[in-house]
């Protein structure tokens, strides 16, 4: 089963172009961009047991720390830099996100959006943290320490003069619906490309 | 378990080696292992390190040890030789068959001694191809090789690379530190330092320079160890449970490197130790005036590979070599494994470090 963010990541990568795949887990998403936009490239992943599951699918796979290995690519080395669920997990989103535009052209960045109705209800009605099925973590064993809405997101590009060039936002009925007023409401997840 | 028998390639055709010398014909020791296919697609060279030499795995006759990467190479192991047919060889300058200081220079009927000209990571690469058209095989499908064994495969990628599919590049690096230099130097005045060396010329006096070589061997052991294996192994423990305030060996760790040391000077020769370590000291490929031209053109598919706890050579200069592939477009994957092993951790067993070996080697094998 393909992630349905990796589907939808794929239709905005140019054939044959040159991708880099921060904390890239399996290699899922290099393999299906191979097969479907012919990309070269690498994954980053800082687990041993996940870089061995990309060398076995013959993905190209740095095991090392996507937070402080940033000096191993050259300045625009690379078409896109995609981050894939994982800018919650990461110690500094806005200097990791900096360093994505410094050695490639675009960054693409998708994540959950902390703004979607089923969590504002969670912690309306529970008056806990949300935990749902994309984020089963507890707060205090969570690895997603810099979750955020869409509506943050947005605010932190306009921030650091991150210019943003598409969005998808995904309805829990794998509906587009960035072009909606709700979005940030009724969106369960959404991804960026950004400049 | 079938015995391994090693094998000669004498060579008459003269060797130019990097420093301007040549050597006019020399010999090269080998051993096989597993059959090599009819493509010809699954040959393997391993190249070995400092102290290493050909006998990469299996028994001889009448052996009770294994060869030294016995636990990487063989039927079902990471190195399937089920499928591989595996290549070592005894480098140039060594001391187990190859030529080197030991063996006779038949310009004067003498040993070589100290006259055996230096041989640089190039000219072996050079003498390895020599061995490999001997061999009838076009392309080694894999190059393996740790520390300087590693360097040996990235430059192979380098010199010959239409002749390598995949290089695997473990706990090396490009090029050595003042650091690494300084121990090697520490390493050779040990050597040269003791009367018994004779100059160089000690074979002639039936000599050797135990001494000084059985130190250098102490010296280089305590940097392919890492403070934490050394604390778990030995920590402060002794051989007595009291002091006896003189200068016998008391720790464990002290008598534990004065048998390493002991037992390295029967089988090694002291000139090779000088030999190998100056090949060390020398290699920097990448500020050679021609890098560029010949990173350009390699094609291999590398795998990178060091452990957390090697400070003789650490992760960080294995990331420089990652980062130069990368910077190049090369295919390059990197394990960066966790262990305590420190350098010396390329050769032991290790779940994680054996998974990524046997992952790339079957994901990129032929057929």
């Amino acid at each position: 089963m393909v992630r349905k963010d990796f589907k939808l990541i794929s239709k905005w990568i140019k054939s044959d172009s040159k991708v880099l795949d921060l904390g890239c887990g399996d290699g899922s998403l290099l393999k299906l961009l191979n097969e479907e936009r012919n990309v070269t490239g690498y994954g980053i992943d800082s687990s041993i047991e996940k870089t061995i599951k990309s060398l076995d699918k013959n993905i190209n796979v740095i095991n090392a720390d996507i937070n402080n290995k940033f000096d191993l690519f050259l300045e625009k080395s690379f078409d896109y830099v995609i981050l894939a669920q994982s800018l919650q997990v990461v110690n500094n989103p806005v200097s990791l996100i900096k360093e994505m535009l410094r050695i490639g052209d675009e960054a693409i960045i998708s994540f959950p959006n902390m703004g979607y109705w089923k969590s504002r209800l969670y912690l309306f009605i529970n008056g806990r943290m949300p935990v749902t099925g994309e984020l089963p973590y507890s707060w205090h064993s969570t690895p997603n320490i810099h979750l955020c809405t869409i509506t943050d997101f947005k605010d932190m590009c306009h921030l650091n003069n991150f210019s943003i060039v598409d969005e998808m936002i995904s309805n829990n009925k794998d509906e587009n619906i960035s072009k909606s007023y709700f979005s940030n409401l009724m969106g369960a997840s959404a991804i960026f490309r950004i400049k | 378990m079938n015995i391994i028998k090693e094998q000669n390639f004498s060579v008459s055709e003269p060797l130019k080696l990097k420093s301007g010398k040549v050597l006019k014909e020399y010999n090269i020791v080998y051993e096989t292992y597993g059959q090599l296919n009819k493509n010809k697609s699954n040959a393997v060279l391993i190249c070995h390190a400092l102290s290493g030499n050909h006998h990469v795995a299996g028994y001889h006759e009448h052996e009770e040890k294994p060869g030294w990467w016995d636990n990487m190479i063989g039927s079902g192991k990471p190195i399937n030789t089920d499928k591989l047919f595996v290549v070592c060889l005894n480098n140039l300058g060594g001391c187990h068959g190859s030529s080197g200081p030991t063996s006779i220079n038949n310009d004067t009927g003498d040993s070589y001694g100290f006259d055996f000209p230096i041989v640089t990571v190039q000219d072996w690469v050079n003498s390895q191809k020599k061995l490999m058209e001997h061999l009838n095989i076009q392309k080694w499908q894999f190059i393996v090789g740790g520390s300087l064994g590693g360097m040996q495969a990235f430059q192979w990628t380098l010199d010959y690379p239409k002749h390598v599919n995949n290089a695997i590049v473990i706990a090396a690096s490009p090029k050595l530190t003042a650091q690494n230099i300084a121990f090697n130097e520490v390493a050779r005045q040990a050597i040269m330092s003791d009367p018994d060396w004779s100059n160089g010329d000690y074979l002639k006096y039936n000599k050797a320079p135990k001494k000084g070589l059985a130190l250098a061997r102490m010296l280089g052991h305590i940097t392919y160890l890492s403070d934490i294996s050394m604390a778990k192994k030995f920590g402060r423990d002794m051989k007595q449970d009291k002091f006896n305030f003189n200068y016998d060996v008391e720790f464990q760790i002290e008598s534990y490197l004065r048998y390493q040391g002991e037992k390295f000077v029967d089988s090694f020769d002291a000139n090779t130790y000088l030999l190998m370590t100056k090949a060390l000291d020398y290699y920097d490929p990448i500020n050679e005036n021609d890098f560029i031209e010949k990173i350009t053109t390699a094609v291999a598919k590398f795998l990178i590979i060091s452990f957390t706890s090697d400070w003789r050579f650490p992760p960080s200069r294995s990331e420089e070599i990652v980062k130069t592939l990368i910077n190049y477009n090369k295919d390059v994957s990197y394990a960066c494994i966790t262990s305590d092993g420190g350098h010396d951790a390329f050769l032991m067993k290790n779940d994680n470090y054996f998974d990524v070996m046997r992952t790339f080697i079957e994901a990129n094998k032929d057929g």
